[in-house]
């Protein structure tokens, strides 16, 4: 059958060219890096330089860059590692009410040992506003996470006009980058960010390989204490072929950002006009311009979004109702909520995300499935019926 | 235990978080970028760099100039000899 992805959000397939990097780490270099031996040292020499490429790729110095098992543990590390840092000098958190579960339970997981968290709204189109977040911030405010773009409806919010508000005030600023790395330019000076985190499976490296980047050697409480591993920042054996392919992975995300970008926001016009033209009653969420490049979100009127991607994966076409993490606990997601999405049209929310490999041709496939589906969707709905008769 | 106040110093080394052993790797690498002469100063909250630094210092050849401590960590302060 044939097989149309529009998940990338979720995963990306590992690339050849990172497949071929990684190989040898498996097995003719398996050593352990922390090792004083010529084997070790060299892998440690390796991992050096795949730091090197990976700080490239957000315009940062080399030492700023820590390997974390993933994106999560990422902005694990950046919430629970400066807030455990910085406790003496407050106890206040400031995050946006639209962020990854990974930045929102670890705010969340503060609040029972007696930090206060104030979670910032969001306009229709998942902006947060810059006056808000300056009122929020008090005198015990140690840090702000706002995620860079959203995965869920792909809006970009103006990260260095925050992280400037942030920086007048002296509250370190941490942004989750994780859907947008390898889609738009990420530089952390012109973010102006304290923080970033990255995840390997969005730019084409493999599951079980993410990064914080933290500026000019801030304090971290380690979540992970063990070894000498990250300058003693996180302990454990370096996961040596993720972070080779990480590194290829960032070399070739750089070199073919600008071509990615242009090609991808053809694909997403495309898709978003055929939608837009071929179904009725559908509302396009996220920002209309400030949105990912390969991003197309929908909710779709008296239509369950579970029932949608079932019918679309039996045409072989992968898409999501939202994030990979939240969709399977069929709750209405909070980024929806935010927005102020009303709870009967957030039902029937659908997620495409785009990548190079993707063709045209696809696009017009997932447009003919996607219309039949829907079609015969509404009209088993009662819902649907309702609408009709209006 | 040699104390000190408002020690001048050139670098500064924040290990403060970090525990066992970078209090006894991390003063080495930060010592071969500065000349003869200057000073270091490490920051840490790591107990065992009391003992460890001073000891450190005696091994390889570089003058411990003492400790002072600050609200939330200490100062340890060392001159580069050599």
């Amino acid at each position: 059958m044939k097989r149309v992805y529009l998940d990338h959000a979720s995963a990306t397939p590992v690339r050849e060219e990172v497949i071929e990097a990684m190989l040898p780490y498996f097995d003719r270099h398996f050593g352990n890096p922390s090792t004083v031996y010529d084997m070790g040292i060299k892998i440690k020499q390796v991992i050096e330089e795949q730091r090197a490429k990976v700080a490239k790729l957000i315009s940062a110095k080399q030492q700023e860059i820590i390997f974390t098992s993933s994106g999560a543990e990422a902005n694990n590390l950046a919430i629970k590692g400066v807030a455990l840092a910085r406790q003496k000098k407050g106890k206040h958190i400031i995050i946006s009410a639209i962020e990854h579960h990974s930045v929102l339970n670890s705010a969340r997981f503060f609040e029972r040992i007696d930090f206060e968290v104030t979670f910032l709204p969001v306009d229709e189109y998942g902006l947060v506003d810059p006056g808000r977040l300056s009122g929020a911030i008090r005198s015990d405010t140690i840090l702000v996470s706002i995620m860079h773009a959203n995965n869920e409806i792909g809006t970009i919010q103006p990260i260095s006009e925050l992280s400037a508000i942030c920086r007048d005030k002296g509250v370190l600023f941490h942004t989750d980058a994780v859907a947008s790395v390898g889609n738009i330019s990420v530089d952390v000076n012109a973010l102006n960010v304290d923080l970033l985190s990255l995840s390997g499976v969005s730019i084409g490296a493999p599951k079980g390989i993410g990064v914080l980047y933290f500026r000019n050697n801030l304090r971290l409480m380690p979540l992970i204490h063990g070894g000498i591993q990250e300058s003693g920042r996180r302990g454990g054996t370096e996961n040596v072929p993720g972070i080779v392919g990480l590194g290829k992975a960032s070399e070739l995300a750089l070199s073919e950002l600008t071509d990615k970008i242009d090609y991808l926001q053809e694909l997403r016009n495309l898709l978003v006009a055929g939608i837009q033209e071929r179904i009725e009653s559908v509302k396009l969420t996220g920002h209309p311009d400030r949105r990912l490049p390969g991003h197309a979100s929908f909710c779709i009127e008296a239509i369950e979004g579970e029932a949608l991607i079932y019918m679309l994966n039996q045409e072989g076409i992968c898409a999501n109702t939202g994030s990979a993490c939240a969709s399977k606990a069929l709750k209405t997601s909070p980024v929806l909520v935010a927005i102020g999405t009303p709870p009967d049209l957030a039902q029937g929310s659908i997620v495409f995300t785009m990548d190079s490999s993707n063709k045209i041709e696809e696009i017009e496939y997932v447009l003919e499935k996607l219309c039949l589906a829907v079609e015969k969707l509404r009209s088993l709905s009662p819902l649907w019926r309702r609408e009709e008769g209006k | 235990m040699k104390f000190v106040e408002k020690q001048p110093a050139d670098d500064t080394l924040d290990l403060v978080c970090r525990m066992c052993p970078l209090h006894l790797l991390e003063p080495g690498d930060k010592l071969k970028c500065l000349k003869k002469g200057q000073v270091l100063e490490v920051l840490t909250d790591y107990d065992g760099a009391l003992e460890d630094i001073p000891e450190w210092c005696q091994k390889y050849g570089q003058e411990f100039m003492g400790i002072e401590e600050d609200e939330d960590c200490y100062k340890l302060y060392i001159k580069k000899v050599k």
